[in-house]
């Protein structure tokens, strides 16, 4: 028995010393490791939707990696240019399956800036209410589905028991799960009902004690540590010549938060901070999305303590449809209401570029009106598209199971990227 | 953003720098756009991320469109942002379609220099003009399809592109679809 150790040192320093403690002994060199190209994906539940990486790999190495992606692809932005204007919203709905608010916030308030028309404030607080609860439901499924890839299953179940009850109080205020089209041009689509409030802060707590409960699960885990600490790391100047925005770009240590940089909606009057990282490793990503979330409490909080009384929609008859009470005694209104179903409403040329902060990053809008009634151009900068192109420079020269990690905590939503 | 009189003072600035760079310069709704030579756009990218007092340094999105009836018909919009004083600036090449019989080229798809030296975030986002719109980006160092499969024909994003849907075959009317296996 040769006791060397081997750590940190090359197989030739190992194999001289051995030979010197014990001469007589051969020992036998793996030939020099040769490169292999393995295909990962499209089909492969680690890969988070149908991603297909081609990756070189020198042994367990990644030496190069190229994102193969379109298997989803479903055009929904030529769709888009054959619907009219308030027919579009369900459409980029299902762009980026998991932020379906942001979509809608981003195609609606690039509308809006098209045709002039004011949000009322109550509106704006409800649209708040409702992106920063998707944001909660967007990170839980991005926590849970994370761990698992990780390798902690409980946290998983945790997370989607969660983020269930954000969908129930979705399913209460709009109708639907997912895919709600609450949000209008002008306004959003119905008021909230009686009980929506007190449900909201119920849930409230739940998550803020299920976040500590996550934390006490994850942040001092070994396994979890050893296998996010100093992974995937790139310097804040690539990333941003990459254009990566959002949790990630954060992480690196860049406060870049549109919420705070633009202000759009009622932001600029909620009072939330935005967390940031050191190094921008896996560990750094999970920190500051967790963060995330205890800010996107602090201002549904902020939301519900401060929800002013009013019209939920702009009273704009040319743009908004007329209260269904009032269709069987106005003429006017029912003329109205026939004119937007049959033909919707007509957005004079222009061109408009809007831009918000959906979970994953700068979601931008950019929309191109000709006068008719329908967009010339509807194209969404969906930020795991452009997130995406990190990806090589995060795995490069790192494991194949710690690229694994890396895209997890890149959160990819494929559905947003092929659009 | 720059306001009215700001973006003048860069289309000034700009033509200055570069004779006839900078063909029109609007502001719209709060949005402003530079309209500018195709063949000057790497010297105008340039120049609005490098200038002291200008510092466009984030390449927010890259997307093209189709104007068609318009002439010319394809434009490509790039989507830059000052992070400090967030403001954004829409700087916007016009290209013209040589496939039209007005046109003197030869080439079958209208050709634009690739920022990709510039802002490498612009990768995924040219080649995605590239296949919805059949731009060429030239000196892109992977210009392939994003979306579609590689055996795709025509650039799907057009607005003369037909929506329309390719035949399925199914059981029930294979019948009305004889020799559909060829």
């Amino acid at each position: 028995m040769v006791a060397v150790s081997y750590e940190g040192r090359t197989a030739g320093e190992v194999v001289a010393e051995i030979e010197g403690v014990a001469p007589g002994i051969t020992v036998e060199l793996e030939p020099e490791q040769e490169m292999m190209t393995v295909n990962m994906g499209p089909h492969h539940p680690a890969t988070h939707g149908v991603l297909r990486l081609l990756v070189d790999l020198e042994g367990e190495v990644v030496k190069d990696l190229k994102p193969i992606v379109g298997y989803v692809h479903t055009g929904i932005e030529k769709s888009c240019e054959s619907m009219a204007y308030w027919k579009v919203i369900p459409f980029v709905e299902r762009m980026d399956y998991l932020s379906y608010f942001f979509n809608m916030q981003a195609y609606c308030g690039a509308v809006e800036t098209l045709t002039g028309l004011e949000v009322p404030r109550r509106a704006q607080y409800l649209r708040v209410l409702h992106m920063e609860l998707n944001r909660l439901h967007s990170h839980l499924v991005w926590l849970g589905t994370t761990a698992l890839d990780i390798g902690a299953m409980s946290v998983y179940f945790y997370c989607f028991r969660d983020r269930d009850r954000v969908l129930d109080l979705f399913e209460m205020s709009t109708g639907q799960r997912m895919h709600t089209r609450y949000f209008q041009v002008g306004g959003v689509a119905e008021d909230i009902p009686a009980g929506w409030e007190a449900k909201a802060r119920e849930l409230i707590d739940v998550i803020r004690k299920g976040l500590s409960q996550y934390e006490a699960l994850l942040d001092r885990n070994e396994i979890f540590l050893i296998r996010t600490k100093g992974i995937g790391i790139v310097e804040r100047e690539r990333l941003l010549e990459l254009g990566v925005t959002g949790p990630l770009l954060r992480a690196a240590g860049e406060p870049w938060d549109l919420r705070k940089e633009a202000g759009y909606l009622v932001y600029d009057e909620l009072d939330f901070d935005v967390p940031v990282g050191t190094v921008g490793d896996g560990y750094d990503r999970y920190r500051v999305r967790l963060a995330e979330m205890k800010e996107s409490l602090k201002i549904i909080e902020q939301c519900l303590d401060g929800l002013p009384e009013g019209p939920w929609i702009a009273d704009d008859r040319k743009y908004v449809l007329p209260p269904r009470s009032e269709l069987s005694t106005s003429m006017e209104s029912l003329i109205h209401h026939f004119k937007l179903v049959t033909e919707g409403f007509r957005v004079a040329p222009g061109e408009v570029y809007n831009a918000i902060e959906s979970p994953r990053g700068e979601l931008g809008c950019f929309v191109v009106a000709d006068g008719s009634a329908k967009p010339v151009r509807v194209h969404f900068r969906d930020p795991s598209f452009v997130n995406l192109q990190a990806l090589r420079d995060m795995a490069i020269g790192e494991y194949v199971a710690d690229l694994i990690q890396t895209l997890a905590m890149l959160d990819p939503i494929l559905g947003g990227i092929d659009r | 953003m720059p306001d009215g009189p700001g973006l003048e003072l860069i289309m000034a600035e700009l033509n200055r720098v570069r004779p006839e760079a900078v063909v029109d310069a609007t502001y719209d709704r709060e949005q402003a756009a530079l309209v500018v030579d195709p063949d000057a756009i790497l010297e105008v990218l340039a120049w609005l991320r490098d200038t002291p007092g200008q510092e466009y340094t984030f390449l927010s999105s890259l997307h093209a469109a189709d104007y068609l009836p318009a002439e010319p018909r394809f434009a490509v919009h790039y989507e830059l942002l000052n992070r400090d004083r967030y403001e954004r600036l829409r700087v916007k090449a016009l290209l013209a379609d040589p496939a039209s019989p007005s046109s003197s080229t030869t080439s079958p798809l209208p050709e634009i220099d690739s920022c990709i030296e510039l802002f490498p975030t612009a990768d995924f986002q040219e080649r995605e003009a590239y296949d919805f719109f059949g731009i060429v980006f030239r000196g892109h160092p992977d210009l392939r399809r994003m979306f579609m499969p590689e055996d795709y024909g025509g650039h799907p994003q057009r607005r003369d592109f037909p929506i329309g849907g390719e035949p399925v075959i199914f059981t029930r009317d294979e019948v009305e679809n004889p020799g559909w296996w060829q």
